[in-house]
């Protein structure tokens, strides 16, 4: 039972974590909102009032479109190749396999490099165009050899970016994949349900929730992709490869333009609130379980 | 009663995995051989498989920038925001799941939310306060920054650790007597241990490879590897064996704090919506 007492000292104890997240909240984020109404370059020392100007300025730059479109394919085809793969590879790991503990070490390993790294070693070592892997692999089938980045920016970056986080969908899943009930799948295949059937009306809906955590997260994290970018195509050629993240960044510290950059960072925010509406929805309803 | 399961299927499944996994593998695989290459060797065609073994790049790549500050900074930095983060979410985790208040819930996902924030549209304010109070390119700036926008997984992490504690135990040892302290430091403390571990273990790893605010609050003296190997994304000369070396020092440790925490990962990852 909980007296007051205890009370009193379960809000002391949260207070620290509480204030110092309120803080964090609040102060950075009004001071975006603030600054997006600025005329306010930090090459020009005089100030003014700008209304919607910025937010008028950085909507009709045709690079914001462009952006926001390759922020969508970017997330779009990340998640595409990570859900459906990742389903595929958990659906594998899950069967018995000889050395699982190594195979199941080996798949999550490009988790855990960090970006700039990930993006590097695809950049240099496997799409470089004259001494890639790909390349040399493309010559000794008579083709010829593609220069990932300047052809397909965009999607080089999506592969790279898929090949970092089709660890975390494939662990997700085949966690999920292995609370479902052996007794469930014996007796479905006792009923003459074929193995797509099973997938289909047992497997699939049992990893309904895992996927859609997957996506949610994902997500979160995709919509702020930066350093793969500033490492491989530097938004390039032309704003090809430019993703909002990358597109608010060029114009805080590249432009030095902190009214057009907060700007796009209010737009960026508006975006990710969208998203994590949903997440909040699929992680509160647990807390109730 | 298991399913008999015929070896001809589970070799067919074995060779599968394998094929997968070693190609899913095979960049790092890469690098790592790569950085024991000489330059002419990491370009040669066609590619060398078998490197000659040379610890050249690696002493050169510290000789050339200093390498080992750049790691230290990435360890002080990943170390130190999750030791302080620990501080702060400790006494809260414990609070909210061990005396829990119609509005905890509401607390809690609020917490969550601002992980929601995408970092650039905090970034013109961060840099500008960064700036102005001289925190920028610091290892305790970043600290600080880091440990706020993990705060929010540490505590959730703890909090569903917290939770699977049974309080009847604490019960129990009330009624035997013990005093708070006594109960605090031979009942609970033994029980919250590997979940306060499992979360730092997780937090480092997040620490340590994020890449935005490492790269934008940093210039040369605080840059942590994150930024290091950045500064690689324009080369001049015979450079891959170099950057391989580089990058193998920056992953390994990771790589093998990530193996030891994989049972964890999911847990925190998700925020304990998958398990």
């Amino acid at each position: 039972m909980a007296t007051r007492e205890s009370r009193t000292l379960a809000r002391i104890m949260m207070a620290p974590s509480v204030i110092v997240l309120l803080i964090w909240m609040i102060v950075p984020l009004v001071l975006t909102l603030w600054f997006s109404f600025q005329n306010y370059n930090l090459l020009n020392p005089i100030t003014s009032f700008a209304g919607l100007l910025n937010y008028q300025f950085f909507v009709t730059d045709p690079a914001f479109l462009q952006s926001i479109g390759n922020t969508l394919l970017l997330v779009g085809g990340v998640l595409l190749i990570t859900v459906v793969g990742g389903i595929l590879l958990a659906l594998l790991l899950d069967q018995p396999i000889f050395g699982q503990g190594i195979v199941r070490i080996l798949v999550i390993s490009p988790f855990f490099i960090m970006p700039p790294v990930a993006a590097l070693i695809w950049k240099n070592m496997l799409m470089h165009p004259g001494y890639g892997i790909f390349a040399r692999i493309a010559e000794t089938f008579g083709f010829q050899p593609v220069d990932w980045f300047a052809q397909f920016p965009l999607f080089s970056i999506i592969l790279i970016v898929a090949w970092q986080w089709l660890p975390f969908a494939t662990l997700i899943l085949l966690t999920a994949l292995q609370s479902l009930s052996e007794e469930q799948k014996e007796a479905a295949e006792m009923d003459g349900a074929n193995a797509l059937r099973r997938f289909i009306y047992i497997v699939l809906p049992h990893l309904a929730r895992a996927i859609t955590v997957v996506i949610l997260i994902q997500t979160i994290f995709l919509l702020g992709i930066f350093a793969e970018v500033l490492v491989t195509t530097n938004g390039g050629p032309g704003y090809n490869s430019t993703n909002l993240a990358f597109l608010v960044y060029r114009t805080a510290l590249l432009s030095f333009d902190v009214g057009g950059a907060s700007a796009g960072g209010v737009i960026a925010v508006i975006l990710a609130n969208i998203v994590a509406i949903f997440l909040m929805r699929a992680v509160g309803r647990n807390l109730d379980a | 009663m298991a399913r008999q399961v015929s070896t001809r299927r589970k070799l067919a499944f074995t060779a599968l995995a394998w094929i997968v996994a070693l190609i899913l593998f095979f960049p790092i695989l890469w690098t790592i051989l790569t950085s024991f290459k000489t330059e002419q060797e990491a370009i040669a065609s066609p590619p060398m498989i078998i490197p000659s073994w040379t610890i050249e790049n690696y002493i050169e790549v510290q000789i050339r920038s200093d390498y080992f500050r750049h790691f230290f900074n990435s360890v002080w930095i990943s170390v130190g925001s999750t030791l302080i983060a620990l501080l702060i979410a400790i006494p809260s985790a414990w609070a909210m799941a061990f005396t829990p208040t119609p509005r905890t819930k509401d607390v809690l996902m609020w917490m969550l939310s601002t992980k929601m924030m995408p970092a650039v549209g905090v970034l013109v304010p961060m840099y500008l306060i960064f700036r102005d109070t001289g925190a920028l390119d610091t290892v305790w700036g970043l600290t600080i920054v880091l440990t706020l926008i993990n705060l929010p997984i540490v505590i959730w992490m703890l909090y569903t650790y917290f939770r699977e504690i049974p309080v009847d135990i604490l019960e129990a040892a009330r009624m035997d007597g013990a005093i708070l302290w006594k109960e605090l430091v031979y009942v609970l403390v033994p029980m919250a241990v590997p979940g306060i571990a499992s979360t730092l273990l997780l937090n480092v790893i997040l620490a340590w490879n994020e890449a935005f605010w490492t790269i934008n609050l940093t210039a040369s003296k605080a840059a942590p590897l994150t930024a290091f190997i950045s500064s690689f994304s324009s080369p001049q000369g015979l450079f891959w064996a170099k950057l391989s070396a580089a990058s193998t020092l920056a992953i390994a440790p990771i790589l093998v704090l990530g193996w030891l925490s994989q049972k964890q990962l999911v847990r925190g990852l998700t925020f304990g919506a998958v398990k």
